[in-house]
């Protein structure tokens, strides 16, 4: 072979190169073209979520409750931030952190080098404004603005507001959020749970153009937020701040109803928790404390906690017997502390008895043994049947989740759940409000408001745009309903009424207490605190068109007479007051005067 | 100096095609490293300019001389060229984790650069010099190794540039076995290479820095870790292959300017020119530089002597190289070896030499026989 033959060997192979790379690149450029096109597009553009600023919470009065306020967090880009020690500490030292703390923090961030890793959320316009004058010296260092949720008044009305979080795996899976960013927070409890489909709005996007280290290049498209639409509350702050300052140090609950409409002007639960630790992403620490608390702060007891209503009860067993014509108002029977049934005696809580008694004083004194005589006149079924027309054992209707039912029992309810028949002694028990009887707050308030607003149950709620819902009206004769008020207002106002301690010098209130027993009669040989009875009060006010309807219930709080009736009395106090019907100034003439 | 015959057989395509290849380089660079935030551009592009001028003009001095007289001191020069790859290893200037560079007051050039020109002229004129009836023995061979071969190759790989001692070896191949080579020599050569691939392979391995054995398993499986070694080539690819078939148009390529793609203006600079120009500009370019070499190859065979088409054939088959193995790394082809694109890539020293390179074509095409015929 010559070498001109080898030279052209060499050509013919230069041109086979040339028609491989020729190939090689139809197939990159023209064949997969498009498809590599996608992936550069999708190098360069991210799509940025934009929270929307969340609804805010008004009370009745158009007071807002929570808002929103920007909140900074620091964060840092590690790509960026390589860990130089004067760095670390220059930044610790700003942030008042210590540079093994970012360090970890920085170590503990998942994602690409790329996405920005937070080390401090919350921080202080201060030290944003010291950080901003060091940025040059902070390569990769972000400060992100957010909205954060800001319950204003802290734990007040906790358990009916709610709190904030990520969402849950279920949630995620939920159509109903298909539009919330997968970073967004959304309500888990309370109101900002019921209603996070208006509270929340619309979340934007910002589709920007980054470079390999994730800076923002430009901003290439943006799609407004939608805030979220305000809500106003039923809730009236001033009644529920007094609610709650009168739980204080106390486990139990509170709630004020409007009679005539089902409105919740107060609900409060105690002990509560700061919906604010769930603002910025409640730590594992903190949950854990809540959730491990023994007192059950995440429990809203006004709906969840079923409790024996005691002789509140004693309500439902005086209008059953007068409207179903076993006794009249003028009836009298003989209290001598104890009634014999079955072999087994049903005492009175005065153990040296009424003596001689009327209806009117029977409730006013709580008397156990008359009613023992109006329960075996009526018997369980027909006490069941009032206590359900009042809503007992049935939900309220009120906008929260896990209302509880409590448990109206009955004979049919005992052979199904106990697979025993009915003792004739258990009506007894059940008459004043112990045995398997059991309500939540709520219910005990809505019973008494229907029963005092002419027999119309109205539906719960919230919303104050929701429209009024009647249940239904139970039909009351107009004579046993106007007794039954005196009653109530002599329980405050007679010299033995049991509830002297709700009266109130500028304000008709009417009542009844109830004590309700933990263990047992004759059974309480250890008067630990967890042992003491669980005091209720149910309340009205005023005595003429009565525009608020009171329960009280205080956990182990003891008689019902001294722990829970002035927390109602200073509740309708506070509603008056707020009301501005005039009350107010006659309380400071009277208190100038004293 | 230069003779009014010499003119008449001069080529200016050579030239052109050239400056304007190195120009669309410029336009390139200038793309590729165009500023995303507010900050002014940098100054590749300028510097590229200055080279390209410095370039032309070691191309005018090249074609001045005539070439026989540079084969007339191919070994001093050659001799010249070993110290200074021997000096580079103690003086020279660390980059990029490589001892490359000799500091000269204001300029810094890579020895190894220019030592090519020099290898190909020497060895051009050791192969004119030899008997050339009969096709080369085992022993001439073994001789060549050892005289040209050995001691550059060992210290162009200590520095550490493994895409210039690879080409060196490379180019030493191809120039022997055009000379001729005993047919069972050549068999049973590029047998043993093929064989003793994976050995020499694995010798070569355990004396390879990090990057480059990343480099080399970035290649075989650029899939496996998208954000590590194989980053490069599936980036190169991503923005070869978003070019499509016309481009994404002048300046409006992303890949380089948002730094997606790794030495943007320098070893990868092919992948932005495909993006923002496609296969249709890909097909263009590609044309001018088969025009460069196949004015190389035409001239091989219309030299006027033996030491003349030799030095043209190396100076061809070097410039067919680099351009092949870039292009190829820049398809995912070959592994990424970091050789740059001739007359495209940013670089100084690699402008002048193939500026040089060029020059050296058109000196031996300028002083070609007048017969004609």
């Amino acid at each position: 072979m010559k070498m001109e033959e080898r030279v052209r060997v060499f050509s013919y192979i230069i041109l086979a190169v040339f028609a491989l790379f020729i190939l090689r690149l139809w197939d990159l450029q023209v064949v997969k073209g498009r498809w590599y096109r996608e992936i550069s597009e999708r190098n360069r553009l991210r799509s940025i979520a934009i929270p929307a600023q969340r609804g805010i919470i008004y009370d009745r009065n158009h007071v807002p409750l929570v808002d929103n306020e920007p909140s900074f967090d620091i964060a840092i880009i590690r790509e960026d931030f390589s860990d130089d020690p004067e760095r670390l500490s220059l930044l610790a030292g700003l942030l008042d952190l210590s540079p093994e703390e970012i360090e970890k923090r920085l170590k503990d961030g998942t994602g690409s080098p790329l996405s920005p890793v937070k080390i401090k959320q919350d921080v202080s316009f201060k030290e944003v404004a010291m950080i901003e004058a060091r940025r040059m010296d902070l390569p990769g260092l972000v400060v992100e603005v957010v909205p954060r949720r800001n319950y204003i008044y802290g734990r007040l009305a906790s358990h009916v507001i709610g709190y904030l979080g990520y969402m849950t795996p279920r949630q995620l899976r939920d159509p109903a959020y298909n539009d919330v960013p997968v970073t967004a927070f959304v309500g888990h409890y309370g109101i900002e749970k019921t209603y996070d489909s208006l509270l929340r709005g619309k979340a934007g996007r910002r589709i920007v153009e980054v470079d390999a280290t994730g800076r923002v290049v430009r901003i290439v498209g943006i799609q407004r937020p939608v805030k979220g639409r305000d809500i106003t509350l039923t809730l009236d702050i001033d009644v529920q701040r007094e609610a709650e300052e009168g739980l204080r140090g106390r486990a139990g609950a509170v709630v004020v109803l409007a009679p005539e409409t089902g409105e919740v002007l107060a609900m409060a639960s105690a002990p509560s928790f700061d919906p604010n630790l769930f603002a910025r992403g409640i730590s594992y620490r903190d949950w854990r404390r809540l959730i491990n608390d023994p007192r059950r702060p995440l429990l809203n007891r006004a709906i969840q906690g079923v409790y024996p209503p005691g002789s509140t009860f004693k309500i439902i067993g005086a209008l059953a017997a007068l409207e179903e014509g076993v006794i009249d108002s003028a009836t009298e029977f003989t209290c001598r502390g104890a009634i014999e049934m079955g072999g087994r005696s049903f005492r009175c809580w005065k153990e040296k008895g009424h003596g001689r008694i009327s209806l009117y004083r029977a409730i006013t004194e709580s008397c156990d043994v008359y009613f023992y005589e109006i329960g075996k006149r009526l018997g369980i079924e027909r006490i069941a049947e009032y206590a359900r027309m009042f809503g007992l054992g049935e939900p309220s209707g009120i906008e929260l989740d896990g209302e509880r039912r409590g448990i109206v029992p009955s004979m049919e309810w005992k052979l199904k759940n106990l697979h025993e028949r009915w003792y004739g002694g258990e009506t007894l028990n059940t008459v004043i409000g112990q045995g398997y009887l059991s309500a939540t707050p709520l219910q005990m308030a809505r019973m008494v408001s229907a029963v005092i607003n002419g027999g119309r149950l109205y539906r719960v709620h919230l919303l104050r745009d929701r429209p009024i819902e009647l249940e239904r009206t139970i039909e009351i004769d107009p004579g046993s309903e106007s007794f039954l008020k005196r009653a109530l207002i002599g329980v405050v106002e007679d010299s033995n009424g049991t509830g002297r301690k709700a009266h109130s010098g500028w304000v008709r209130i009417g009542g009844k207490t109830g004590t309700a027993q933990v263990v047992k009669k004759g059974q309480r040989g250890v008067r630990s605190k967890r042992n003491r009875d669980h005091a209720w009060f149910v309340a009205f006010a005023p005595e003429d068109e009565p525009e608020v309807a009171v329960s009280v219930f205080v956990e182990h709080g003891g008689q019902g007479g001294t722990a829970a009736a002035p927390i109602a009395r200073d509740v309708i106090e506070a509603y008056f007051r707020a009301d501005g019907s005039g009350l107010r100034a006659d309380k400071e003439v009277m208190e100038r005067s004293l | 100096m230069i003779d009014r015959r010499l003119l008449k057989n001069f080529d200016w395509g050579i030239p052109f095609v050239a400056l304007f290849i190195s120009l669309i380089g410029v336009a390139t660079i200038y793309s590729a490293t165009r500023p995303v935030f507010d900050i002014p551009q940098q100054d590749f592009y300028l510097r590229q300019l200055y080279w390209i001028a410095i370039g032309m003009l070691a191309f005018i001095f090249t074609i001045s001389i005539d070439y026989r007289h540079l084969v007339r001191f191919a070994y001093i020069l050659f001799l010249i060229g070993v110290i200074l790859l021997f000096a580079v290893l103690f003086i020279g200037k660390r980059g990029m984790g490589a001892q490359r560079w000799i500091v000269l007051g204001p300029f810094s050039f890579q020895p190894s650069e220019f030592f090519k020109i020099l290898f190909i002229v020497a060895l051009s004129r050791y192969l004119s010099r030899m008997d050339r009836s009969r096709p080369l023995g085992l022993r001439e061979i073994i001789r060549m190794l050892t005289l040209f071969v050995l001691i550059p190759f060992i210290l162009i790989i200590r520095q550490p540039d493994l895409g210039t001692a690879i080409i060196l070896l490379l180019l030493f191949s191809c120039m022997v076995m055009m000379a001729g080579v005993r047919r069972r020599i050549a068999i049973t050569g590029i047998i043993i290479g093929l064989v003793s691939l994976p050995f020499i392979g694995s010798i070569m391995w355990e004396n390879l820095k990090d990057y480059q054995r990343q480099r080399l398993i970035a290649f075989v499986e650029p899939e496996a870790d998208p954000h590590g070694v194989g980053y490069h080539i599936n980036q190169s690819k991503i923005t070869i292959g978003s070019g499509g078939f016309t481009g994404k148009g002048y300046l409006k390529g992303t890949q380089g300017p948002l730094r997606f793609l790794p030495e943007r203006h320098t070893d990868f600079i092919f992948a932005i020119f495909a993006e923002e120009w496609g296969f249709s500009g890909c097909i263009v370019l590609f044309l001018l530089y088969l025009f460069l070499i196949t004015k190389g190859i035409d001239t091989v065979k219309k030299a006027r002597d033996a030491s003349g088409a030799f030095i043209v054939l190396g100076v061809t088959i070097a410039f067919s190289f680099y351009f092949i193995i870039n292009v190829g790394m820049t398809l995912g082809m070959v592994p990424v070896v970091g050789i740059p694109m001739p007359l495209f890539s940013y670089g100084g020293t690699a402008m002048l030499s193939n500026f040089i390179a060029l020059g050296i074509i058109e000196n031996v095409r300028m002083r070609r026989s007048f017969m004609y015929y």
